[in-house]
């Protein structure tokens, strides 16, 4: 479609600018103390989006403004994740300690627009595109982890990320400019025709631009080896950043991901070409990413720190879907991130609550927790157990579909679903750690104590779902089935 | 047939858990009479459905089956037969006996009684569930529960054993997780367990994985998932940690019903679907049956914990089912045919299991009755005891010798069954595995002389004797034992056509199997 077309389905990142700028607007009329009502500002315009997202248009996969970006099922879907996972970041900010003495305008604003980026980034459908939506991305999550600026450790945070930001985005663009040298194109379509056409006269440089993309989204979901960033950041930056970089962008890499190796690689997997070796780069570092995560995880003294190298697990988890080169493998994937944000939102959102309460989040602020703050206990105990993915919780059903789909693949890729096993039971003894001291020491407190109000809904608006989800499951798998259609092109 | 009645045995628990959610968490009273209620009508509808039950019939009964997610054929699909009756029996009869167990806890009771309803919920599904997920899911719910009951109420190395219970256990069923999908892939993408049975083996028949047969694989990922419930030698190390650690009446759950389910699942799963497989790994099912026979008995003979002895003493009597089940080779044409054997080592390996569950209930409430009153286990620190606690002796007197296996008791049909039918192919071990009695016989004589003759403990001399509460939990048990060890036919009749079926699908697909 042509821009003045395009503009039509683009409604949806439209709200999002427009309320961005109206939040930035307000902030200069609240006073610092009402700067928190901005909040509602942005909910309104989150709300509106989703609204117009799954109502407003044609939903068939089409392209817009000359082949940049795609409209399709499957990035509405990503859209749709994203706007719910703001949506609960939106709801928690204003009850975390750390933000008390901060004017949080831009902050809203930041948010907006970051959400503006990764709805760009999971539709991207052109190099350039997805090179500047990644940008978008990167820079405003950047700030939005430095945002403490009295505190050190959020600007160390905010300082590291800069940098391997800038460098894996710099071998991101090298890998770009090898593939369009080798096929004059940056469109992912035009790309992989060229590259058929090619019939593996160029594999060494495919290979390498491969690989060097690969470091670009490896860097946004925290795959090994581009993780090094993720402990420090995630420890650094305010927890409901945290919260909110450990899934949201984490989803958008994996959107553009899939669409960029289903693209534009997919097509010399499948005839007789010879084979590019992609699946088993991505499968090797699916196993080192979960393998590093959870073994550094099992020595973490800090509770956000462990969940950082929790969170590269799940990447390393997630990594197993692509290599299958099926739909089976992105639907594990796209089901799993649905069950991984209440999960893993949950447990960052119990840290918040206890850094509110104890002022850290050691595991010794965990101590006794589950007799002290017994609710709090509880639904941390569900977030465990679901994180390391036992039934009956959502996490379980998660990594059910993901191996499932790996096993289905063949016998070939065995090896990547005892990896993923194994690894399940390593993490099993760091999640349970948490529940051992919250639990098993500890004894009858006469008084007991609960979070603010805010907090409760919102941990008891994820917990169920962590346990629902995890009995009947149909409603998701349906609408991940139904999102499982990627613009193609038919020029 | 539309009673729901395995519906019912599923949820009472968890309807009690609802119910005890919403009472005060210092109302304790009521919270161990809901949970000793809601484990009493379980208990009630499980004699219902034993009186209703068919023994004529080796196929699933009172079946029930709603679709669930339809999308990846995953069924809710319940049902009953011989091979899982009588643990469908035993469940809640110990539920309902180990409510009362724990009848003095008072540590964090709302919390305790909850778990604990969770747990039988779990334990209850695995035996009813036919499809596979359903399976699994309620294979692994009992995993939560149990880690916190061993964790929170148990004894000084709780945290330990809590967490090495959960890390083999886990280990286990993830493996199971990969045999279940791979027979989901390959067989016509179906849980129904029912279905698998008669899929499985002409699915699977000439798949290579890595030059190996397929079944091969598939038959010790679940062997692996299984033993280590049993537990079969060289998994068992969690099994004597966690049963001393534990508290009374979950050692009784633990040693009762949870064992169990590895026997059952070998029984169901790895009898049923891979019947090929079962030529192939008898002999080794027998050998570490041997050896869990002997280790299990001379572990025993060494401790002198109670409490551990006992534990150990689980691991012989598993054995003697092991064996058992081995026997079902005898009935191939190779070994001649001998269906009776067959038949009988079988149904004794079922009879064995739920003789062990009521038999080593018993002996762990005995345990838990005397370390109330003496605060310690120490074989060697008592003695004399029958003159100080004479009813407590009579009934700890039912219970060893139940345990050693005398006739007249149920544990002596149980394991001359599994011998027999051993014997006709497996000559020596057999034969060996005899020693185990003896050894069986020594470590429970030994330690019942030590603790109620001789002279006795001035320190014990105000000891009270065992009280109305405990007595009720285990003279139905002491009955049971004794009934069973006097007129068995009626119960063996129930296993047994459930078992016939087994060995005919064993025979049929294995007779023509040869694996690579």
């Amino acid at each position: 479609m042509n821009n003045i077309q395009s503009i039509s389905v683009f409604w949806p990142e439209l709200t999002l600018v427009i309320t961005a700028i109206v939040v930035i607007m307000l902030d200069l009329i609240y006073s610092r103390k009402d700067s928190n009502r901005l909040k509602w500002w942005a909910i309104a315009g989150i709300v509106v989006a989703f609204w117009i997202l799954i109502s407003g248009f044609d939903q068939s996969a089409k392209s817009l403004f000359f082949r940049q970006v795609a409209f399709d099922p499957f990035s509405t879907f990503f859209k749709q994740l994203i706007l719910v996972a703001t949506g609960f970041i939106l709801f928690v900010i204003p009850r975390t300690r750390d933000f008390a003495n901060y004017r949080m305008g831009e902050f809203y604003t930041l948010i907006l627009i970051m959400v503006f980026g990764m709805f760009l980034l999971v539709s991207a459908i052109d190099m350039i595109m997805v090179y500047l939506s990644l940008e978008i991305v990167s820079i405003t999550s950047f700030i939005l982890a430095g945002y403490m600026k009295m505190d050190k450790r959020s600007n160390e945070a905010a300082l590291k990320y800069v940098i391997y930001g800038a460098f894996s985005s710099g071998l991101m663009l090298f890998g770009f400019s090898l593939l369009f040298g080798l096929t004059g194109y940056t469109n992912f379509h035009d790309i992989s025709r060229e590259l058929v056409a090619l019939n593996g006269s160029a594999n060494l440089a495919l290979i390498v631009s491969a690989v060097l993309i690969l470091a670009g989204f490896g860097y946004k979901i925290s795959a090994v080896p581009f993780h090094f960033w993720t402990p420090d950041v995630y420890e650094g930056a305010p927890t409901p950043v945290t919260a909110f970089l450990s899934v949201a962008p984490k989803a958008a890499g994996f959107g553009v991901l899939i669409r960029f190796f289903n693209d534009v690689f997919l097509q010399l997997n499948v005839g007789d070409i010879p084979a590019l070796p992609w699946p088993m780069i991505i499968a090797i570092l699916s196993v080192a990413t979960m393998t590093l995560g959870n073994l550094v995880a099992l020595q973490q003294t800090s509770v956000k720190r462990m969940l950082a190298y929790s969170t590269i697990a799940h990447a390393g988890y997630m990594m197993m879907g692509i290599p299958i080169l099926s739909q089976d493998g992105y639907f594990g994937i796209m089901i799993y991130l649905v069950m991984y944000m209440f999960m893993n939102l949950g447990a960052f959102f119990v840290v918040i609550a206890v850094q509110n309460r104890f002022g850290d989040d050691s595991i010794e602020s965990f101590t006794k927790l589950g007799w002290k703050m017994p609710f709090l206990g509880v639904v941390m105990t569900v977030f465990m157990f679901s994180l390391t993915g036992l039934p009956p919780t959502a996490g379980f059903i998660g990594k059910f579909y993901l191996f499932a789909a790996v096993i289905k693949a063949g016998p070939e890729y065995y090896w990547l679903v005892f990896a993923g096993l194994i690894n399940s039971i390593i993490s099993l003894y760091y999640y349970l750690r948490i529940v051992k001291v919250m639990f098993l020491r500890g004894e009858r407190v006469e008084i007991l104590e609960y979070p603010s109000k805010t907090l409760t809904t919102l941990l008891i608006c994820l917990a169920v779902p962590a346990i629902i989800l995890g009995v009947y499951w149909a409603p998701i798998a349906d609408w991940v089935r139904n999102s499982l259609i990627l613009y193609t092109n038919t020029l | 047939m539309d009673t729901m009645y395995l519906s019912w045995l599923v949820w009472l628990p968890v309807a009690g858990m609802v119910v005890i959610a919403f009472i005060p968490r210092d109302k304790t009273e009521i919270i161990k009479t809901v949970a000793a209620v809601a484990t009493g009508l379980q208990v009630w509808v499980a004699i219902l459905l034993w009186l209703d039950f068919d023994s004529a019939s080796g196929t699933i009964q009172f079946a029930e089956k709603l679709a669930w997610i339809p999308s990846f054929n995953i069924f809710y699909h319940l049902g009953v037969d011989g091979l899982s009756l009588p643990m469908v029996m035993l469940t809640p009869i110990l539920s309902f006996l180990a409510v009362f167990v724990s009848w003095k806890t008072d540590r964090a009771v709302k919390g305790y009684f909850t778990l604990f309803l969770l747990l039988d919920t779990g334990m209850i599904g695995v035996f009813l569930a036919l499809d596979f997920f359903l399976f699994y899911v309620f294979w692994e719910v009992m995993l939560l529960p149990m880690y916190f009951l061993i964790g929170i109420w148990g004894g000084p190395k709780r945290e330990y054993a809590a967490i090495k219970f959960f890390l083999f256990t886990l280990f286990g069923s993830v493996l199971m997780l990969v045999a279940i999908l791979a027979l989901y892939f390959y067989c016509g993408q179906t849980f129904d367990m029912l279905v698998l049975i008669d899929t499985a083996p002409m699915a699977l028949d000439g798949v290579l994985w890595w030059g190996i047969s397929a079944i091969k694989v598939i038959w010790i990922l679940l062997f692996i998932g299984f033993a280590i419930k049993v537990p079969v030698f060289p998994f068992h190390t969690w099994l004597p940690l966690a049963h001393v650690e534990a508290p009374t009446a979950i050692s009784v759950i633990l040693a009762g019903v949870l064992l169990k389910l590895g026997v059952y699942g070998l029984l169901r799963v790895n009898y049923g679907m891979l019947p090929d497989g079962v030529m192939w790994f008898a002999g080794a099912i027998a050998f570490l049956g041997l050896v869990n026979v002997i280790w299990g008995g001379l572990c025993a003979l060494a401790q002198t914990d109670l409490k551990k002895l006992v534990a150990y003493s689980s691991i012989n009597h598993m054995g003697y089912a092991l064996i058992g089940m081995a026997a079902v080779i005898a009935a191939s044409s190779a070994n001649g045919s001998n269906f009776g054997a067959a038949e009988a080592g079988l149904t004794g390996a079922v009879f064995q299991m739920f003789n062990h569950g009521t038999i080593s209930a018993m002996l762990f409430i005995l345990v838990g009755v005397i370390y109330d009153r003496a605060h310690h286990r120490d074989i060697n620190g008592f003695g004399g005891l029958a003159k100080q606690m004479p009813i407590f002796t009579a009934v700890a007197g039912v219970a060893f010798f139940a345990g050693l296996g005398l006739p007249g008791m149920s544990g002596f049909v149980s394991e001359f069954m599994c011998f027999v039918g051993a014997f006709p192919v497996f000559r020596t071990i057999v034969i060996i595995s005899a020693f185990g009695i003896l050894l069986n016989a020594a470590y429970f004589l030994w330690a019942f002389q030590r603790i109620f003759f001789g002279e006795l403990n001035e320190k014990y001399t105000k000891l009270p004797d065992i009280n109305g509460r405990e007595l009720f939990a285990v003279i139905p048990l002491a009955v049971i034992t004794i009934l069973l060890g006097v007129y068995p036919g009626p119960f063996l009749d129930m296993i047994k056509e459930t078992m016939t079926v087994i060995i005919d699908q064993v025979v049929i697909w294995g007779d023509m199997a040869v694996l690579p």
